[in-house]
């Protein structure tokens, strides 16, 4: 089977969560590759125009997040990837959530910008998501998250 | 062009004040998104705000960018592919609420196309060597090579 025939999900909410994901995309290119986000008109602006839409949410939003955990379950039955990955936030994990209920394969990438401690959502993906990697080396633990580089 | 930028949450007049006297003398345009800052800049353009896209646009036009060690702008900056001059805020001053900045540039330094200055002491000598950078852009750095090459083993399922 060839890499292009590998259908990836990639997730990130807009700001530096999504600035991670595009350094990843020539990588990411790669494969049959379908990005979500919750802001659309940024990915427009980096010529993706099909991405999908997620609302923002984040832990102190309840109703907000009960509905993008809705929506990311809808992406997801839609796409059916084989994989799906997320660089945050809330919204990312969502999806990897409704992956799991589909039998993907989920990666959390937790944001360069957590030198200090795992986000929340990454203390999560170390639980619910295949593999959880943090960007900083010496937040990887003898189990999880683990440490492969970092998008710099 | 030379863009400066200190994020919107809060000011960095240290920052911007080093910059508008330096700018006379870096032989080109220095446009400056100053934040929350008091301090009028005279010697280079100053707002207080650029919206994101025409942030981008500038950035794409600009040589060096000067910044506070935000993780945001450093992003940006390594998606444009352009070389970041990163000056931390620090606490002692009020400029932050804790030194995280300073870890930043502590864990980024040396990294391609990631300049530091640790003072604006060190703000002349870093932009003549970021206006000197060639070709850096095509250098990923040995931690990014690392972290795309796990992502292509995660996604074909190959052993990590």
């Amino acid at each position: 089977m060839g890499k292009d025939s590998i259908r990836v999900l990639a997730v990130a909410s807009g700001g530096g969560h999504w600035e991670q994901l595009m350094l990843l995309r020539p990588t990411l290119a790669q494969y049959d590759i379908r990005f979500a986000t919750t802001e659309p008109a940024v990915a427009a602006q980096h010529g993706i125009a099909d991405v999908e839409s997620l609302p923002d949410c984040n832990q102190n939003m309840p109703v907000r997040s009960a509905l993008c955990a809705l929506v990311a379950l809808w992406v997801v039955l839609k796409h059916r990837p084989k994989v799906i990955l997320s660089t945050g936030a809330a919204p990312g994990f969502f999806c990897i959530l409704a992956g799991r209920l589909i039998g993907a394969r989920t990666l959390w990438i937790d944001s360069v910008a957590n030198g200090e401690e795992l986000s929340m959502c990454g203390k999560l993906s170390k639980r619910f998501a295949h593999q959880c990697w943090t960007q900083w080396e010496h937040l990887a633990g003898p189990d999880r998250p683990r440490y492969f580089g970092a998008v710099l | 062009m030379i863009i400066v930028t200190v994020g919107m949450q809060l000011g960095f007049d240290r920052l911007i004040a080093a910059m508008d006297a330096l700018a006379p003398s870096l032989g080109m345009p220095v446009i400056a998104q100053t934040g929350k800052g008091s301090y009028q800049p005279r010697n280079m353009e100053a707002r207080v705000k650029i919206a994101p896209a025409e942030f981008e646009a500038l950035m794409g036009e600009a040589r060096l960018v000067v910044a506070h060690a935000g993780i945001g702008t450093v992003l940006t900056a390594a998606r444009c592919a352009k070389p970041i001059l990163l000056m931390p805020r620090r606490a002692d001053l009020g400029e932050h609420r804790n030194d995280h900045q300073l870890a930043t540039v502590g864990k980024l330094a040396g990294r391609p196309g990631i300049l530091v200055a640790a003072d604006e002491s060190e703000l002349e000598p870093r932009i003549a060597e970021g206006l000197a950078l060639t070709d850096w852009s095509a250098t990923r750095s040995p931690t990014a090579q690392q972290l795309h090459a796990a992502l292509a083993a995660f996604i074909e399922n190959r052993p990590l």
